[in-house]
């Protein structure tokens, strides 16, 4: 086979798991802390591609896109923070109406964006210092890509560090360890959910604005992602950051490969069969986190 | 405790006479939408089992829907053709030969098994690879959405095999009777809402059952159950399997009814409204889910004609209220018993057994009692 051709799919496999990775991080952080699925994760990113096209209109030039990643995170965040007050923090009891709840959330949000901004998608400009791409040997980078790959990287150093040498993230992991004794030790637990869900909701903000670096931004520009997202989650295992980016990689990589063989839609299905497959092996994910809770199903 | 009229069942007993009457109450229109939304009610049904009382929620009933839905979908659209022809889609998209798992479909009793076997075999399949391992929850709603993306997304890109994103439809006869007659139309009616009714005390059977009883154990406690000896996987795989049947039937009745299936019917959009109807309606209540199935398609067919924009907003609010405001449903509403107490079916015989017993040793005590009591 062609190894230029190869490499090509490998590039394309880390470009999309980067994309997984800042669409699965949130929904895999506030999994892992309240149990919960929210469906709207998909609109969030939407949310973050709106925001992205809005700014670039107020704001035209070379910084753009950042002040629109800004912008995007602090809009999604907020946007969290107000879903998980408002509608899911009541429900976390209730896994599985959460999700119904949270899905209703979204057909809201999306035929909201229809009918705000059209159903036919706007389209967000990349800046100049985007275009081209690089050139090693036979293989061309393009550079949007590439700037996906690396805000995946800052986004997952940024929270691990925020998980590892801040207080918050100090509580965080005590309630992901243990919730009881966490709010028993007068830690604040539900402040701790709304922080995560909103921390999530914002990174999928980020992954809104790479999104409409690459197509046009449409009202169910969240939907083509985020199915795989949750595969990506259940792969990853519970809450843990390393097991969702292992995991992004895994179904990433998958997808890109396999499509050298067989079409996208075909594609689709052996990730899902792959996803299986795994689980009768590993049916806790990759990443298993060590507990002597007895946990209902 | 003694209720003075049994409510329920007089107003099922009337619902049933309306049902029975209906073909000569309502237009041909109304008629058919009526018996489409029946058909659909045997999803609901299947829903009742799998998530009110098995705990089990899935958003992929789509895939079953689709796979009954497309078995007579085939059959019908071979049904008119002469032994060469080849279906109009086929042609269009240049296929030359009709592939071997077509071909099969020109026989009816081939589409009726396969709208029998095919989803049941693949679900229990499925569903034991999950089940087995203890994956359930939010895991199992979220892996069954995948497989309706997955499916939805395989028919979309087969266009000459599966008709693409149109579907299959245009069909004329069925198993030698015309699909245009309003004989047939009322026929099909019939049919359906005989298989509702079956469906609907052979589902009341089986959770006043035994098994019924250790599928709501799986539910409410399935470590509990485990420590009591019981392996609650096989009851879900089950559960799952009989769902299964049911959708992959009302599938292949509302083929048949709205002269249609594509994969705008079967994918993750339409599977998760399947649960919305038995979420109005009450997840618990076996009627609950019909009345919801009724209701919400009724409301959907309104609205959306009136407000197509609407619709969308009405659905998410559905879903919102249905979750916070309504947990159990419309039925809910309706007395706070549960519908499948023990009190039914395998246990009249315990009672009937005790009052007996009791009247065998009231006699004893005093035998000339008898007539007083």
């Amino acid at each position: 086979m062609d190894t230029a051709f190869l490499t090509g799919q490998l590039f394309n496999g880390f470009s999309v798991a980067s994309l997984y990775i800042l669409a699965a991080l949130g929904l895999a952080l506030s999994f892992g802390l309240m149990r919960v699925i929210n469906m709207a994760h998909g609109e969030i990113l939407m949310l973050g591609s709106y925001i992205a096209y809005l700014t670039m209109l107020v704001v035209p030039g070379p910084a753009g896109i950042l002040v629109a990643m800004v912008m995007a995170f602090l809009g999604a965040g907020l946007f969290g923070a107000v879903l998980e007050t408002g509608l899911v923090s009541k429900l976390t009891a209730r896994p599985l109406d959460t999700l119904l709840a949270t899905w209703g959330v979204s057909l809201i949000m999306q035929q909201g964006a229809r009918d705000l901004f059209g159903a036919t998608g706007v389209s967000v400009q990349a800046p100049a210092w985007l275009d081209g791409g690089i050139t090693l040997g036979s293989l061309d980078l393009p550079m949007t890509r590439l700037f996906i790959l690396l805000v995946a990287i800052l986004v997952l150093l940024g929270m691990a560090a925020i998980l590892r040498f801040t207080r918050i993230g100090l509580l965080v992991r005590a309630v992901n360890q243990d919730r009881p004794t966490a709010a028993a030790m007068g830690v604040n637990v539900r402040l701790v959910d709304c922080f995560v869900f909103s921390l999530g909701a914002g990174v999928a903000g980020l992954g809104g604005v790479v999104l409409a670096l690459l197509g046009p931004v449409t009202p169910n520009v969240g939907q083509s992602y985020i199915v795989t997202a949750f595969l990506v989650v259940i792969l990853g295992g519970l809450g843990s950051i390393l097991g969702t980016t292992y995991a992004a990689l895994m179904i990433g990589l998958f997808m890109a490969l396999s499509q050298i063989v067989v079409d996208v839609s075909f594609a689709q299905v052996l990730t899902l069969v792959f996803v299986i497959i795994f689980l009768q092996f590993r049916p806790q994910g990759v990443i298993a986190v060590k507990s002597r809770a007895l946990d209902g199903e | 405790m003694t209720p003075s009229l049994p409510l329920k069942p007089v107003f099922g007993a009337l619902a049933l006479i309306l049902a029975l009457a209906a073909p000569w109450l309502l237009s041909a229109y109304d008629l058919n939408l009526l018996a489409r939304f029946l058909a659909l009610a045997l999803t609901a049904m299947g829903l009742v089992l799998l998530w009110g009382e098995g705990g089990v929620l899935s958003l992929g009933q789509g895939v079953f829907f689709g796979l009954g839905g497309y078995a007579i979908a085939m059959h019908l659209k071979l049904a008119d053709l002469g032994a060469t022809e080849l279906p109009d889609f086929m042609v269009w998209s240049g296929v030359t030969a009709l592939p071997w798992w077509w071909a099969i479909f020109r026989s009816p009793v081939v589409a009726v098994l396969a709208i029998l076997l095919v989803a049941p075999a693949i679900a229990a399949l499925f569903a034991w690879l999950i089940f087995r391992r203890r994956i359930g929850g939010v895991y199992f709603a979220l892996i069954t959405q995948a497989l309706a993306l997955a499916f939805a997304t395989l028919l979309i890109s087969q266009q000459g095999k599966t008709g693409g994103f149109n579907g299959l439809t245009d069909y004329r006869t069925l198993f030698g009777f015309n699909l245009n007659l309003p004989s047939t139309s009322t026929g099909l009616y019939f049919i359906t809402l005989l298989l509702v009714v079956a469906a609907f005390f052979g589902l009341r059977w089986l959770l006043a059952s035994r098994f019924g009883k250790l599928l709501r154990a799986s539910r409410d406690g399935a470590n509990r159950l485990r420590f009591l000896g019981y392996d609650p996987a096989p009851y879900k795989v089950i559960a799952f399997t009989v769902a299964a049947l049911l959708t992959s039937i009302s599938g292949a009745l509302f083929t048949l009814h709205a002269g249609v299936i594509s994969p705008a019917l079967v994918g993750v959009v339409p599977s998760i409204e399947m649960v919305i109807w038995v979420a109005i309606g009450g997840r618990d209540s076996v009627a609950g889910a019909l009345a919801g199935a009724l209701l919400v398609n009724f409301a959907k067919d309104k609205v959306s004609t009136a407000l197509p924009e609407l619709w969308l907003y009405a659905l998410g609010g559905l879903f919102i209220i249905a979750v916070t405001v309504l947990p159990k449903g419309l039925a809910g509403l309706f007395g706070p018993d549960h519908p499948f107490r023990p009190s039914r079916a395998g246990d009249m015989f315990a009672r009937w057994r005790k009052d007996k017993a009791e009247q065998a040793a009231m006699k004893q005590a005093s035998p000339d009692k008898e007539d007083a009591a």
